[in-house]
């Protein structure tokens, strides 16, 4: 070190070494107080009565601050750390979701030890890879305080070991008397789950069982064995189909298998310019189905006479198959000729589809198929899906036993057919006249009010598991957390009452041991094999081996048209129940997050209502205005029920709808009281529960009532600079069809937007976060809505705040109707088609380049990062709400109320209560009252995967980070990356080229389907859409 | 003395003399309080506890008691303040504008007028604090403090921050104004007081006047400085505060036109809203020979004037948006002639356009009554305009997924009627406290402007 002369110094006094300093320097502290220095000199007689005020003065405000208690938290620490368990480490591990009979592979998310996310398990060929909003929001479910904490007799907890012996002696009794069990269930897909059952069944002898499906489709089976002598629901591969056709099957939101039909169909309807070819969708249906937006082609026709339009279109296929013709009601059916002629052009890779559960309906469509030479290549029948195992002939039979007394014991696993069954009202009746009747739903429902004892079972997410969806692919469901309550597993309880004392875990590893382990060469321990199944999630030994041969049809159109001439009366007015994408048959109904999930396509949250047409509204009178409508009193036969109206385009005139799913009564504060129950409603016919029923009367003026939609306005005005889309033919011709390149008129000419501005411009030197949406792909679902939800702590408002219009969502999806106006005609442009053209746009933060938000917040609470996002520091929001006005796509949520711990909203479950509270992302803050909030591109999973790459020191790789909107996204239609890696699918997809050579960045799309939203203000966001393109033969694109 | 014109009307009428001037000022604030004004202020004490609640439960629960959404952000909230701000523009304009230009009308109305503005701005501010979502920090995170968030400072790009800037620099110009004009009358007050409470009070009030020649000879360049420097506040305050929307994207706010048309509205209803006041003022204190029916018909010119540039302004509007051929802006302003905000839009046009045109007659400028009337109307079409503006350019901007109505609820009415209260109280007491006219300079155009004339008469 170089010497200096410099010297530091405190005070003048150890510059000039004062005598009385130097004595004092050894000692930090001074040891005298000052506290007696005003004293005169020459005083000793202690403090002052000044001090002694001051000291009093000082202690009391202390105490009193002291007294000021601070919330009490608890966080209570690992003792001993466990294995894998890193505080602030997400853990995965792939599991199944397996809840009201339906199935997902999913890869589920832990911290801390508690499940907080699921995602789609790409391993899985069944739901390859997606979710649904049920599969989304069903983490929330298992921190329900509507969950049962201990088993239940009479409606009061009791313990295991009394519940165990009660059952058994009853079993035995009703044994010893010869007296039938029934085993009343959804599809059980869970191949040890059935050992257990027939261990059980094999004791007490007489044990009969009965599988429903809450939305069935038995008549599929049933079908199919008049057809082709299997009684299967067979796969379906949209993905294989250019021309599909679909009879009023929602087939993207609830039919047969709606997570893997969504994924195939969007797949055909990619469309780029390199495979400038899409498949086309004939919809024809009573509702505007999810399904039926999404169709190039929309026939509305009344629920009676789908069934005749489908004989029709048999008759048209069979003229070109040379197959003998059968005698059709005669239907106007729009688009009919170019349907028949599109399917028979298609042969071999077309699809027919109907949601009529009619099983002479269902042959007619099978014959069609097999006409069409479906059935070795859209359709596989040997490959069953054995999610919808449903009989309902035998249910029927159960329901008559259940009432004349002939089932002595009932258990219904997991289960709630008093609600969800047509026949609940007759179930609920009968179960008064069985000895014993059991349920084992993990919650209270209507079931489980209505039995003796409830042997509640883990959720999925407690439990060890196994799943076998369709034939030969296996699945298994592992615990990713302790159970929270005194609950058992379902099969462990059959286990105890047969007197097997094997924990689940064993028997379900014996179980494999002894089948999935055999059918597998690859492992020969089965301890490995185990691992490998547990970390993959499935095992799918028949993968491909299954495949479609031909089949012999034996089916007799001509006996099933004559049924359909005879079964289907067209009525003046007819309802079409139907379930929605969120609540679907209302297992989850107590769940807020899909209660406030708006419809895809009325965008109304926590209600079902009667949609009627345009043209019966005006007749009833009613005028929907953001939401207000009327409440009118719908009767059916005996029934009369008082339900709200929903003024729906695309209602085919003379129907009504009505969603199933709501009314629940036992489910819990978040679903009862919400919406009305259709359930009575499905009528039967034959042995088949039909989901249309004629000879409905409405009157109208039954007072007024708010349905809370998230959008109220319906058409987007012919703003092109909005939606922009075209037909196929126009792509094909131009691949910019469709697209709108405003320009700005300036003193030098025409210019680009961007040619014009104020802004500096930025520059991203390693990150430029960009997303890209498909229109063409996204369907609307609102799956990652939901998922968004969940990641990012989003809260839940209820039905009133909703009504307010102050939904959080981060993310929405605009849904617009086309309109037959004028471009000029602005009020006529607000009145939506009477058959409208629908389009979904998801909108989220734009994350606009020269964002608008960030100029004017007053205290730079919004800023730009380095990255390319647009940031939200909520510590700093002095909640102007100033950066919300001013942005053009009204992306931004304020915080209106305090949205957790408030008793106003104990409807936002996730917030509201510590059970709750554990679903919470720890990586997201709740935010407080006050604030602005909005979608940050999932910030803290795109720092988490840095750190993760950081700290193994490499750069980060594309797909290592995506949204979790787009990671839920089951058709691809969300696309995230990083568009300074020129090889990222994004940039890729976008085909930016990235002008680097200036100081600011430019970035040029060289994709000519892609459009930013409101170009012209020249906001430059970081979000493309795709053109909207319809498979349509003119120009029939409407505003 | 001043030189004027034998043929100029008299400013003051009557035939007052100076002691007249004196004892009719000061007679209202040495007097017990009357009936009438106990009446009145205990009404609006009742107005201001009434809205003092529904301030409380916005401030408690949040911005939620109101009507607002996630499309209409601001509605009643920055309407009331922006017409606040624009009703508390008269005084300064009066005080200081009409000052430098000479015109001494002005004299007897300006006391009042600058209180008005003063009250006004007040009440103004209130709305910009409790809109905030975290109004305890955010009224001084707005500000530019040193801090230790390792020196974060404010967004000078903001308007709302510029905002801040112009009301408290008007709000402390204009206070500063009117006290120094106040001091000479409180010196009088204090002179004449006998309760040693009042001249204690008064005295310190009054600072020590003098009413020495050098005393007046400050006083008088105080002002003239004063006025000069209020005088381009007068034009940036409202400036600043239309910046607020003209610099945003939203079409409909996204106006160059906005900083002379928003300055022209608030004379405009800051004049409606100082004769609303006078002529009850001048009434119940019988000031009938002060403020005069040529002071209401010189105001009535001013009315008319502004009215008409705001007039200008509106149908300037419409031909931009339809020249510009932008689609959204075209679209914001059908909307507001035909949209669900129709009525809205018409109450506008009817209040502001056409009925300030009835003053072309002399009989209706020169009609109390009518001018009463008219001044009311004028500052409920001042009201809507601020509304048009705010809420039906947000209710539907580009995308149409997001358009929504705004339904206000009794907390945004509650919040509204407590700045009434706050107003009112204000007013009442100044009524009673202060001298409403400005005696001393009363007094300097008694002489010149009416003596001589009213003997001819």
């Amino acid at each position: 070190m170089e010497k200096t002369n410099k010297r530091y110094w405190k005070g003048i006094e150890e510059l000039k070494n004062d005598p009385e300093f130097v004595k004092h320097a050894d000692k930090e502290f001074a040891e005298y107080l000052p506290i007696n220095e005003s004293k005169r000199a020459g005083d000793n007689e202690g403090p002052s009565r000044r001090d002694f005020l001051k000291m009093m003065g000082f202690s009391v405000t202390a105490a009193a601050l002291a007294a000021c208690e601070a919330p009490v938290r608890k966080a209570i620490p690992y003792l001993n750390k466990p294995v894998d368990v890193d505080p602030g480490k997400a853990n995965y591990y792939a599991s199944s979701f397996l809840l009201g009979g339906d199935y997902a592979s999913v890869v589920v998310k832990t911290r801390e030890g508690r499940p907080i996310k699921l995602e789609g398990n790409k391993l899985s060929s069944f739901s390859q890879g997606g979710v649904s909003a049920q599969v989304e929001s069903s983490v929330l479910s298992l921190y329900d305080k509507q969950r049962f904490t201990a088993p239940q007799k009479g409606g009061q907890n009791t313990d295991w070991a009394t519940l165990d012996k009660e059952v058994m002696s009853k079993l035995k009794e009703i044994s010893a008397q010869g007296g039938k069990i029934a085993l009343v269930s959804h599809s059980l897909i869970s191949p040890s789950t059935n050992k257990a059952l027939a261990a059980f069944a094999e004791k007490y002898g007489n044990v009969e069982t009965f599988v429903y499906d809450p939305v069935s489709v038995s008549a599929i089976a049933q079908a199919n064995e008049w057809a082709f002598g299997t009684k299967v629901v067979p796969t379906y591969d949209f993905s294989k189909a250019d021309v599909i056709v679909s009879f009023d099957a929602d087939f993207l939101n609830n039919w047969v298998n709606p997570i893997a039909n969504a994924a195939q169909y969007a797949e055909t309807r990619k469309v780029t310019k390199e495979n400038p070819t899409m498949s086309r969708h004939y919809q024809v249906e009573a509702n505007l189905s999810m399904t039926g937006a999404n169709a190039d082609y929309r026939a509305a026709l009344k629920p009676s006479q789908i069934p005749a339009a489908i004989a029709n279109l048999y008759n048209a296929i069979a003229k070109q198959a040379g197959r003998p013709t059968v005698n059709a009601p005669a239907v106007k059916v729009s688009y009919f000729d170019s349907m028949a002629k599109d399917l028979w052009n298609a042969k071999g890779k077309s699809l027919v589809v109907a949601g009529v559960n009619d099983p002479y309906v269902q042959v007619m469509v099978n014959a069609i198929n097999d006409m069409l030479g479906n059935y070795t290549t859209t359709i596989n029948l040997n490959q069953p899906v054995l999610t919808r195992q449903g009989d309902e002939k035998a249910f029927n039979g159960f329901v008559k036993g259940l009432n004349s007394g002939a089932y002595a014991g009932v258990f219904f696993l997991n289960c709630n057919p008093v609600y969800d069954n047509p026949h609940g009202t007759a179930i609920k009746a009968g179960l008064k006249k069985a000895k014993l009747t059991v349920a084992t739903s993990d919650r209270k429902d209507e079931t489980t009010d209505a039995v003796t004892y409830v042997a509640p079972d883990h959720h999925f997410l407690e439990q060890w598991n196994d799943a076998e969806p369709t034939t030969g692919h296996f699945a298994l469901a592992q615990p990713t957390i302790s159970p929270l309550f005194a609950t058992r597993q379902m099969p462990e309880s059959f286990l105890a009452w047969t007197e097997n004392k094997t924990d689940y875990y064993t028997f379900l590893q014996n179980s494999w041991k002894a089948d999935q382990f055999e059918q597998q060469s690859k492992f020969i321990d089965f301890g490995m094999f185990w691992d490998q199944c547990l970390h993959d999630g499935v095992f799918e030994p028949a993968k491909g081996k299954n495949a479609a041969t031909a089949v012999e049809f034996v089916g007799k159109p001509d006996v099933c048209a004559a049924r359909i001439a005879k079964n289907y009366k067209s009525a003046d007015v007819e309802l079409s129940l139907y379930t929605k994408f969120g609540i679907g048959t209302g297992v989850q109904a107590n769940n807020p997050w899909l209660q406030e999930l708006p419809d895809a396509v009325t965008k109304a949250t926590w209600d079902n209502y009667l949609t009627v047409s345009q043209s019966m509204a005006k007749e009833l009178g009613i005028e929907m205005f953001e939401g207000d409508s009327q409440m009118v009193e719908l009767t059916i036969g005996n029934q009369t029920m008082e339900v709200p109206v929903m003024v729906q385009p695309g209602q085919a005139k003379g129907s009504v709808g009505l969603a199933l799913g709501y009314g629940r009564t036992a489910a819990g504060r978040v679903a009862d009281g919400v919406g009305v129950d259709a359930n009575p409603l499905v009528a039967m016919v034959g042995d088949y529960s039909n989901f249309y029923a004629g000879g409905v009367s409405i009157k109208a003026g039954r007072g007024k009532y708010r349905i809370a939609q998230t959008q109220t306005h319906q058409t987007y005005m012919g703003r092109h600079n909005v939606i922009q889309e075209t037909t196929l033919g126009e792509y094909q011709k131009n691949p910019s069809a469709g697209r709108v390149q405003p320009e700005i008129v300036t003193a030098e000419g025409k210019v680009k937007p961007k040619a014009v501005t104020l802004w500096n411009g930025h520059q991203y030197e390693n990150h430029h976060w960009m997303m890209a949406i498909d229109m063409n792909a996204c369907n609307g679902c609102g799956t990652c809505v939901v998922s968004c939800n969940v990641e990012n702590n989003v809260p839940v408002v209820g039905k009133e705040e909703v009504l307010m219009r102050r939904e959080m969502h981060w993310l929405r999806i605009d849904r617009y109707y086309s309109s037959d106006a004028d471009a000029g005609d602005l009020s006529g442009l607000e009145e939506a088609s009477d058959n409208p053209e629908v389009t979904f746009q998801p909108m989220m933060c734009q994350h606009c380049n020269n964002a608008p938000c960030e100029t004017v917040c007053p205290v730079a609470a919004t800023t730009h990062s380095s990255e390319g996002l647009n940031q939200m520091t909520y510590n700093r929001c002095i909640g102007t709400r100033y950066c919300a006005n001013n942005c053009p796509y009204k992306v931004r949520r304020f915080n209106w109320f305090k949205y957790h711990d408030n008793t106003q909203f104990d409807m936002n479950l996730s917030m509201s209560n510590d059970l709750g509270k554990m679903v919470l992302n720890p990586d997201v803050t709740v935010r407080s009252r006050g604030v602005m909030e909005k979608c940050s591109f999932c910030v803290q999973r795109i720092q988490g995967s840095k750190l993760e790459a950081k700290r193994e020191g490499r750069p980060l790789e594309d797909g290592e980070v995506t949204t979790a909107c787009a990671a839920s996204c089951s058709t691809g239609a969300i696309v995230f990356g990083d568009i300074n890696d020129p090889k990222s699918q994004i940039s890729q997809m976008l085909k930016l080229k990235k002008d680097r050579t200036d100081k600011v960045e430019t970035v040029e799309v060289g994709e000519e389907r892609a459009y930013a939203v409101l170009e012209e203000i020249n906001v430059l966001p970081n979000v493309y859409y795709m053109t909207k393109i319809r498979n349509k033969n003119s120009k029939e694109v409407k505003a | 003395m001043q030189v004027t014109s034998p043929v100029r009307e008299p400013l003051v009428t009557g035939g007052k003399t100076i002691h007249d001037v004196t004892e009719d000022v000061c007679s209202r604030v040495e007097q017990a309080p009357t009936k009438t004004w106990m009446l009145a202020i205990t009404a609006s004490i009742a107005l201001l506890l009434v809205g003092a609640y529904a301030v409380w439960r916005t401030l408690w629960d949040g911005i939620g008691m109101w009507g607002l959404n996630k499309t209409v952000g601001w509605a009643w909230d920055i309407t009331n303040f922006v017409w606040w701000v624009g009703i508390g523009h008269a005084g300064t304009l009066i005080s200081a504008v009409l000052l430098l230009f000479r015109q001494k009308w002005r004299t007897s109305i300006n006391r009042a007028a600058e209180a008005m503005t003063i009250f006004a701005v007040i009440c103004a501010a209130m709305f910009p604090l409790v809109h905030m979502g975290r109004v305890w920090i955010g009224f001084i995170w707005a500000l530019p403090l040193p801090n230790t968030f390792g020196s974060l400072w404010v967004n000078f790009n903001s308007p709302l921050l510029w905002d801040v800037f112009a009301i408290s620099t008007y709000f402390s110009v204009s206070l500063v104004f009117w006290y120094i004009g106040l001091i000479p009358d409180f010196g009088t007050i204090r002179d004449r007081a006998k309760n040693p409470i009042s001249k204690a009070v008064y005295g310190a009030l009054s600072m020590g006047w003098s009413g020495s020649a050098k005393a007046w000879m400050h006083y008088e360049a105080v002002s003239l400085i004063l006025a000069g420097l209020a005088t381009p506040l007068v034009l940036s305050v409202h400036t600043i505060v239309s910046f607020d929307f003209a610099t945003s994207v939203i079409p409909g706010w996204h106006t160059t036109i906005f900083p002379p048309y928003f300055v022209a509205g608030a004379i405009f209803s800051g004049f409606a809203m100082v004769l609303t006041l006078m002529l009850v003022t001048r009434k119940v204190y019988k000031l009938e020979d002060y403020i005069t029916l040529t002071h209401i018909e010189y105001m009535n010119y001013v009315i008319i004037t502004t009215g008409s540039i705001v007039g200008c302004a509106y149908i300037t509007e419409f031909f931009v948006a339809w020249y510009s051929g932008v689609e959204a802006e075209q679209y914001a302003f059908i909307n507001r002639m035909t949209g669900p905000y129709w009525w809205a839009y018409w109450s506008m046009m009817a209040c502001n356009v056409l009925s300030p045109q009835a003053f072309w007659f002399k009989r209706v400028r020169r009609s109390l009554v009518l001018t009463f009337i008219l001044s009311i109307i004028v500052n409920i079409g001042m009201w809507f305009e601020r509304f048009v503006i705010i809420v039906t350019s947000l209710h539907r901007d580009f995308l149409p997924s997001s358009w929504a109505m705004f339904y206000p609820t009794m907390y945004d009415v509650g919040f509204y009627l407590f700045t009434f209260g706050l107003f009112f109280t204000l007013f009442f007491a100044f009524a009673k406290f202060f001298p409403v006219i400005n005696m001393a300079e009363v007094k300097s155009v008694l002489k010149s402007s009416s003596g001589e004339i009213a003997d001819k008469k």
